[in-house]
């Protein structure tokens, strides 16, 4: 178990590191240079420009730069933003738990929607309900979630007053930052009125984010079951007597979750990509609007930062998944 | 001697009768599928209308007509036949827009999946073809490319080359090379030990030959769907890079980045939101329905 684990992480590395070296290729990639570009047509004075370059040490050499920002990266130093002058990885972490939460909540969304969708379309396979599902999740799966998210505003937060339009709390509510995670930290707090608004902020960002993999969550479920459906042992379990529900539940839903749950982790990188679009939408404060805003303010390192560190997320969820893949299933694990 | 026996039996047997060409074959089972068949009659339809767009729209996409600013569509209240889907905020005909906007993006469509499909293609064909050192690295750096969500990498590599329709091409294109070269190095590696290759290489040809002349032909299967699906892909990233403002810029009535423009006039006049939206699902939709399609019938598989 333990050489299975390691080999998966070893995999990983040379990943990372070649990520890192793209993020570090990227600021330099910038015509002109960061510097230049940020100060535009205004210009400042050269010793300021000097000073700046330096602090970003584009005066070095291209190799020194490289080992610096190397040696940044593994002790948790990624510069400084230029605008705010804070250190990258707290402005980051700062804003981090606000991505998360909508993210989770949306493959929640996603899964609890998704998956028994899929079940009874495969279960009543030609029915009605089959063709509505695969419609419904194609529709959903061409999308784009930044016109879907304008809709659902138009229709229930303007139209219906049901939801806000934008952010993660009403203004009339103040909770201390715990967790970072608004719904446990108004919890926390014991403000309940605080925490009905966190979760009617969040209802709409969810929708829109958990769209996409909620239609790949309906189509991955309907066609694993649907290849379940036909193994001999169903026929079997079906043919001793035992209730379909039995059949379907356990015997079916068991084996088809292997390739849906493989599904659900792949989905990571889609939902922090759609975060950037979902954010910018909702005013909702996390990286994927925070990334955006550092490209607008040509914050350079900031986004440097970001894009790694999302970038480290989603390979570290992906190596996570593998691990916990080997651990279940036992013919992953001994296959190599 | 015996050969010659059994193709007489069978010829004697069977008389007539030849298989069908594949094309035929292909159509026959593609037709079949309804949902494909929409795809493609919509596809069409939008070609029709992006290769005519100065014919078929009413008006110049790009005239203010100043007495007209928000028309609302015509069957609406104060809506008028000379605008049918109304005017924009600065009173730009809607369906005109619309029209030109699908000239663009079928542009985006075509030149993103030729960029990524030949890149791609070749990266794959190489790595599978020779193996190695070379198919390590190569798919090691197309890993590195996966590992980062793509609408995030397309977002960065805009940013970096600066916003603008050309650039939102080439970082969209740069996003979906390594699927094309993951499917082409899987398909080449499946093909190349088989006997008609071996049988290509021992009769003398060269490694150009045969990756380009014996091995690709029998590739082109998942290819085709790819590409198809990398339309609705392609189309979808660069509106949305259009709608964070790194794609085409203002006044292009690219569908996304009219949907950005027109944002402070959600609540007032919804239709300058809602056309560019619908437009761009439906044609996404169309491109995947018809890539599903192709994958039904071109999997031999799947046929019965």
């Amino acid at each position: 178990m333990l050489r299975f684990i390691l080999t998966r992480v070893s995999l990983v590395i040379p990943t990372f590191l070649g990520v890192t070296f793209l993020t570090f290729l990227l600021i330099r990639l910038v015509p002109g240079d960061p510097i230049e570009v940020r100060v535009g047509e205004r210009g400042i004075p050269p010793e300021r420009l000097e000073q700046l370059r330096r602090e970003l040490g584009l005066d070095l050499p291209l190799w020194q730069q490289f080992l610096d920002y190397i040696g940044g990266v593994l002790t948790g130093d990624l510069g400084l933003s230029l605008v705010t002058r804070n250190p990258v990885i707290s402005e980051f972490f700062t804003l981090f738990p606000a991505t998360i939460e909508l993210a989770v909540a949306a493959m929640l969304f996603a899964t609890l929607v998704g998956l028994p969708a899929g079940i009874i379309a495969a279960v009543k396979r030609g029915s009605i309900f089959d063709h509505g599902v695969m419609g419904i999740s194609l529709t959903g799966y061409s999308m784009p979630i930044f016109w879907w998210g304008l809709l659902l505003i138009l229709f229930f937060s303007v139209g219906l007053g049901w939801t806000p339009v934008s952010g993660r709390l009403d203004l009339l509510h103040y909770v201390e930052p715990v967790t970072g995670f608004m719904l446990i930290d108004t919890l926390l707090a014991g403000e309940y009125e605080a925490f009905w608004s966190a979760l009617h902020h969040l209802v709409l960002p969810m929708i829109v984010l958990g769209t996409v993999p909620l239609a790949v969550v309906a189509r991955m479920t309907r066609s694993a079951m649907l290849e379940v459906l036909g193994e001999d042992y169903i026929r079997t379990a079906k043919a001793k007597g035992l209730a379909s529900k039995r059949v379907i539940g356990l015997h079916a839903l068991r084996n088809a979750l292997i390739p849906v749950v493989t599904v659900i982790g792949l989905q990571v990188g889609t939902l922090l990509g759609g975060a950037i679009l979902t954010e910018t939408i909702f005013s909702w404060p996390g990286v994927g609007k925070w990334l955006i805003e550092s490209i607008n303010r040509r914050d350079y390192p900031a986004l440097q930062g970001g894009v790694l560190l999302i970038a480290t997320t989603v390979m570290a969820v992906n190596l996570l998944v593998d691990v916990l893949y080997g651990v279940l299933n036992p013919r992953i694990r001994h296959s190599r | 001697m015996t050969t010659e026996v059994k193709d007489t039996a069978i010829a004697a047997t069977v008389p007539t009768s030849q298989p069908p060409h594949p094309l035929v074959e292909f159509w026959y089972h593609f037709r079949q599928n309804t949902g494909a068949m929409i795809g493609l009659a919509v596809i069409l339809l939008i070609a029709f209308v992006a290769l005519f767009a100065n014919v078929v729209a009413p008006h110049d996409p790009n005239i203010q007509y100043r007495e007209a600013i928000l028309v609302p569509p015509v069957w609406q209240d104060g809506g008028s036949w000379r605008f049918v889907l109304g005017t924009d905020d600065i009173g730009r005909d809607m369906l005109s827009r619309l029209v030109y906007g699908a000239r663009l993006s079928m542009m985006i469509g075509l030149i993103v999946v030729t960029l990524s499909l030949a890149v791609g293609l070749a990266l794959g064909m190489v790595a599978g073809f020779f193996g190695g050192m070379v198919d390590v690295l190569t798919m090691r750096f197309m890993d590195i490319l996966l590992s980062l969500p793509s609408l995030l990498l397309a977002v960065v590599v805009a940013a970096i080359l600066g916003p603008g329709l050309v650039n939102a091409m080439l970082a969209v294109s740069i996003v979906v090379i390594p699927h094309y070269a993951r499917l082409t190095r899987a398909a080449v590696m499946a093909e190349t030990n088989k006997d008609y290759v071996i049988a290509s290489r021992v009769a003398g040809a060269g490694p150009l030959r045969l990756m380009l002349v014996v091995i690709l032909p029998n590739c082109v299967a998942p290819l085709i769907v790819q590409a198809t699906l990398g339309f609705s892909t392609a189309i979808l990233d660069a509106a949305a890079l259009g709608f964070l403002g790194l794609g085409a810029q203002p006044p292009t009535p690219e569908w996304g980045t009219m949907l950005a423009s027109s944002l402070q006039f959600l609540q007032r006049a919804p239709w300058v939101v809602t056309w560019p939206g619908v437009a761009i699902l439906v044609t996404v939709l169309a491109f995947n329905l018809l890539g599903d399609g192709l994958r039904d019938a071109l999997d031999p598989k799947l046929k019965r």
